[in-house]
C-alpha cells in the first residue's frame, strides 16, 4: 500500500515538473510580475517527492517485501533505526533522496530570492527543472524504488552489515545536501550568465548557497571518514580510494568557488572563472554519481552494476555539460575589470594563487581517479593508483599553499603593503625554531617535514593571533583557516607518531615487544537482535606499566551472513588506542591489530572547525540582511 | 611600446602556461612511478623476468591452503590454471576465506612466491574484484 502511494506520488511529482515548466515559460514571456502560482507548484512537487519518500520509508519500516527494493535491502530482524536508514542505503532509495533534495532546494531558493528579478528567478527554476526532470526519468525508467515482486517473499535479503552504523545512516543525507546543493549554484549561474545578470549583488546572494552546500559537503566527508576509521578496521581515515576522491573533487572546486565569489562580490573580477567553477562543481558531483553508480568503481557505495544506469547518467551528464558550455560561450560577457588596476600584492592575487593550487590538487585527484578507468578501456590493462602517488604530488605543494594562506588574508583589496612585518617575521622564526626542535627530538627525515611543520605552525600561530587582535573582524575566515592549520598539524603528527603491531594470537597467548605487552585473555559470546558477537578481552601493558583493557568485537550477522569486526577505540585528547580482531575460517589464530594513533580526535575537531567557519559566515549574513 | 595592460596579460598567460606544463609533467612522471599493475597467477607464470615493482595479484584462495602462524599467514592464490604461494604478515580482512576471491598487493620474490604487504578488504560476500572476475573468465 505504502509502495503504491509512493509510486503514484512519484508520477504525480513528475507531472508537476511539466506543469512548472509550462507555467514558467508562460510567465517568462508575458508579464513582469512573478507568478506566485509557480511557487505553489514547486511546493506541490516537493510535497509529492516527500510523500513518495515517506512511502518508501514506511515500506521499509513494515518490511513490505512485495517491494523489490525492500526485499533486496531489508530484513525483519533488522533494528528499526537501520530499517529507516536502509531507505537511502541503496541505489534506488538514494536516488529518490537526490530528487528530494533537488526539489527542496529549488523551493527554498524561490522563497528566499524575492529581491531578485523575475527573469532570473524563473530561468533558474527552469534550469533546475531540467535537472529534476532528468532525474525523474532516471528514477522511473532505470531504478524505480517501487518495483513489485510476486509471489511475495517471506523474508528479505538484509542490509550489508557494515552499513548498519549510526554514522553511515546520516552520511548520505548530509553528503547529498552538499552534492545537490551545488545544483542550485549551477542553475542560477547559468541563468545569471544567460541574462547577463552577474553582478556584485548576485555574488552576495549566491554566496549563501555556496556556503550551505560547502558546509554540508565538508560535514558529509567528515562523517564518511570517521566511519571508515572505526568501521573498516584499517585505522586510517583517508585511503585515496576512488570513491573518497569522488567526494573530494567537488569539495575542492566548491572551496575554490567560495574564495572566488568573494573577489566577485568585492571587486567584480574573475567573472568567467566563477562561471566555470560553478559549472564544474556540479559536473563533478554528477561525475561522482556516475562513477559510483555505474559500477565502474567498486566499493561499498556501488550497490549494483547495471550498465543501463551508468549509460543514462553519462548521457545526461554530457547533455548538461554541452548545455552549459553553449551558454557560457554564447551568452557570457566578461565584465572583469581586473587588468585595469591590478597589483601583485593584493588580496585578489593571493586568492588567485590559492585557486591555482586548488586546481592543481583537483587535477591530481582527478587524474589519479580517472586514469586507471581510462587505461582499462583503452588497453584493458588493469592498474591502480595508490596513496604514494597522491602523497608525492600533493604534500610538497602544501608548503607554499600554507604560506599563501597565512599571508593572503593580511593583504587588502586592490593594492596593499604588508602591514605588521615585524609580527609576521617573528612568528615565522618561532615556527621555524619549533619545527626544528620537534624534528630533532623525534629524529625523522629533515627537509620536507621541517618545511611542512613550519608552514603549518606559521598559519596556526598567525590565525590564533587573529582571534585576539582582529576583534572578530572576519572571524569566519579565521576559524576556518585555523581549523585547516590544525588539520594539517594533526595529520602530520598522526602520521609521524603512529605505531602499529600486527600479530596472530591464540586465546591465552601473550605477545611481547619492546613497547607493549599484549595479552589475549579470553573471548565471550553475546546474542543480539540480528547478530552474534564474539568479544575479545585484551590487556595491553605499555613500557610504563599502565594497563589498558580493550574489547574488540567480531559480529556474525544472520542476514546476509557476513562477519564484521568492530574496532575497540579508547580515545582521549592526546591519542587513540585502536584494536581490531579478525578470525580466519577454520583457524585457531585470531588476527590482531593494535595501533596507537596520536591526535586522532583533533583531525575530526579541526574539520568541524573548518565547517563552523562557514556556518559563522552564513549567520553573519543573515544579521546584516 | 606596449601598454601596461597588454604586458600584464601576456605575463599572466605565460605564467599559466608554465604552471600547466610543469604540473602536467609532474603528474605524468609520478603516475609512471606509482602505478600498481594487476596480474593473475597465469600472467605471472608467463613473465620473462621477475620485476622489482609492486604489483597486485588476484584470484581465488585455494581450498585448504591457508595456514596461520604467529608472524604470518600463508596461502595459495589460484586462477584454476596456475597457482602462486603468498606469504603475508598484516591484517587479514574478515571476508578472507578459502574458496573466495582475493586481491593481494606486494612484491614477487620469484614466479612462485609472492610477499604480500596488503590484502585488500572487500565489503560484500558476493562481491568479486572486477580484476578477479576478468581473470577467472579468461581461463
Amino acid at each position: 500500500m505504502a509502495s503504491l502511494i509512493g509510486y503514484y506520488s512519484l508520477i504525480f511529482g513528475f507531472c508537476f515538473s511539466l506543469l512548472i515548466v509550462l507555467f514558467s515559460i508562460k510567465n517568462f514571456r508575458n508579464t513582469n510580475i512573478f507568478d506566485n502560482k509557480i511557487i505553489f507548484l514547486t511546493f506541490m512537487q516537493f510535497s509529492f517527492v516527500v510523500l513518495s519518500f515517506l512511502g518508501l520509508i514506511l515500506s521499509f519500516v513494515y518490511s513490505d517485501f512485495s517491494n523489490q527494493t525492500v526485499f533486496n535491502h531489508s530484513h525483519t530482524t533488522k533494528p528499526l533505526f537501520y530499517k529507516i536508514s536502509g531507505t537511502w542505503g541503496n541505489h534506488e532509495g538514494s536516488l529518490l533522496l537526490w530528487l528530494l533534495v533537488l526539489t527542496l532546494f529549488i523551493f527554498i531558493f524561490l522563497l528566499r530570492s524575492k529581491e531578485q528579478t523575475k527573469q532570473y528567478r524563473i530561468l533558474t527554476l527552469l534550469f533546475q527543472q531540467i535537472i529534476i526532470i532528468g532525474f525523474y526519468i532516471f528514477v522511473i525508467k532505470t531504478s524505480n524504488p517501487f518495483n513489485y515482486i510476486f509471489p511475495i517473499p517471506s523474508e528479505g535479503l538484509g542490509l550489508n552489515p557494515i552499513l548498519q552504523d549510526p554514522a553511515l545512516a546520516i552520511h548520505p543525507p548530509i553528503l547529498y545536501l552538499g552534492y545537490v546543493g551545488s545544483s542550485i549554484i549551477f542553475s542560477s549561474t547559468l541563468a545569471a550568465t544567460t541574462l547577463n545578470y552577474i553582478s556584485k549583488e548576485w555574488a552576495k546572494h549566491i554566496k549563501n548557497w555556496i556556503l550551505v552546500s560547502w558546509i554540508f559537503l565538508t560535514l558529509g566527508i567528515l562523517i564518511g571518514s570517521v566511519w571508515a576509521y572505526y568501521e573498516l578496521g584499517w585505522g586510517g581515515f583517508w585511503f585515496w580510494d576512488p570513491v573518497e576522491n569522488v567526494s573530494l573533487m567537488p569539495w575542492l572546486a566548491l572551496t575554490t568557488l567560495l574564495h572566488c565569489i568573494l573577489v566577485l562580490e568585492k571587486r567584480l573580477a574573475l567573472t568567467s572563472w566563477v562561471v566555470i567553477l560553478s559549472i564544474s562543481t556540479f559536473t563533478l558531483s554528477m561525475c561522482g554519481t556516475f562513477l559510483v553508480r555505474s559500477g565502474i568503481l567498486n566499493s561499498v557505495h556501488t550497490f549494483t552494476n547495471d550498465p543501463d544506469r551508468g549509460l543514462f547518467i553519462l548521457i545526461f551528464l554530457f547533455c548538461l555539460i554541452f548545455l552549459s558550455l553553449f551558454i557560457f560561450f554564447f551568452f557570457h560577457k566578461d565584465k572583469t575589470q581586473l587588468s585595469n588596476n591590478f597589483f601583485w600584492l593584493s588580496k585578489e592575487t593571493s586568492i588567485l594563487i590559492n585557486n591555482w593550487f586548488m586546481m592543481y590538487f583537483l587535477a591530481v585527484v582527478f587524474i589519479g581517479t580517472v586514469y586507471p578507468i581510462f587505461l582499462e578501456v583503452i588497453t584493458s590493462e588493469k592498474i591502480s593508483v595508490g596513496p604514494p602517488f597522491y602523497n608525492k604530488l600533493i604534500i610538497p605543494f602544501l608548503v607554499p599553499f600554507l604560506f599563501a594562506m597565512t599571508i593572503g588574508p593580511k593583504l587588502k583589496w586592490i593594492k596593499s603593503e604588508l602591514r605588521n612585518k615585524f609580527n609576521l617575521i617573528t612568528f615565522l622564526i618561532i615556527s621555524l625554531l619549533l619545527s626544528v626542535l620537534i624534528i630533532k627530538s623525534l629524529n625523522i627525515s629533515f627537509l620536507l617535514n621541517s618545511l611542512l611543520i613550519t608552514a603549518a605552525f606559521y598559519l596556526f600561530f598567525i590565525t590564533l593571533r587573529d582571534f585576539f587582535t582582529r576583534k572578530f573582524e572576519n572571524l569566519s575566515q579565521s576559524i576556518s583557516h585555523f581549523g585547516f592549520s590544525l588539520l594539517i598539524l594533526s595529520i602530520l603528527f598522526n602520521n609521524i607518531l603512529s605505531t602499529e603491531i600486527i600479530t596472530n594470537l591464540k586465546i591465552g597467548e601473550t605477545f611481547v615487544t619492546k613497547k607493549f605487552k599484549i595479552n589475549f585473555e579470553k573471548i565471550e559470546q553475546k546474542e543480539e537482535q540480528n547478530f552474534k558477537a564474539i568479544i575479545g578481552k585484551f590487556s595491553v601493558e605499555n613500557s610504563k606499566g599502565n594497563i589498558e583493557i580493550l574489547n574488540p568485537e567480531l559480529r556474525i550477522y544472520n542476514q546476509p551472513n557476513i562477519v564484521t569486526s568492530e574496532a575497540d577505540i579508547k580515545t582521549n585528547f592526546l591519542t587513540d588506542k585502536f584494536m581490531t580482531m579478525n578470525l580466519v575460517q577454520n583457524q585457531d589464530y585470531f588476527n590482531i591489530r593494535y595501533q596507537t594513533k596520536p591526535l586522532m580526535i583533533w583531525i575530526w575537531i579541526s574539520v568541524l572547525m573548518i565547517s563552523l567557519g562557514g556556518l559563522k559566515s552564513l549567520i553573519k549574513k543573515k544579521y546584516e540582511n | 611600446m606596449y601598454g601596461r595592460k597588454v604586458k600584464l596579460r601576456f605575463f599572466f598567460i605565460l605564467l599559466i602556461l608554465l604552471t600547466l606544463i610543469l604540473s602536467a609533467f609532474l603528474i605524468l612522471k609520478s603516475l609512471e612511478e606509482n602505478v600498481v599493475y594487476f596480474q593473475s597467477p597465469t600472467e605471472i607464470q608467463s613473465l620473462s623476468e621477475v620485476d622489482k615493482k609492486k604489483i597486485r595479484v588476484g584470484g581465488m584462495v585455494k581450498v585448504g591452503s591457508i595456514s596461520m602462524e604467529v608472524k604470518e599467514v600463508k596461502f595459495v592464490i589460484t586462477d584454476f590454471k596456475n597457482d602462486i604461494n603468498v606469504i603475508y604478515s598484516g591484517v587479514v580482512p574478515n571476508l578472507f576465506t578459502e574458496g573466495k576471491g582475493v586481491v593481494a598487493e606486494g612484491y614477487l620474490k620469484d614466479k612462485n612466491f609472492f610477499l604480500a604487504t596488503k590484502i585488500l578488504a572487500k565489503h560484500d560476500e558476493n562481491y568479486m574484484p572486477p580484476e578477479v572476475k576478468a581473470a577467472l573468465e579468461e581461463k
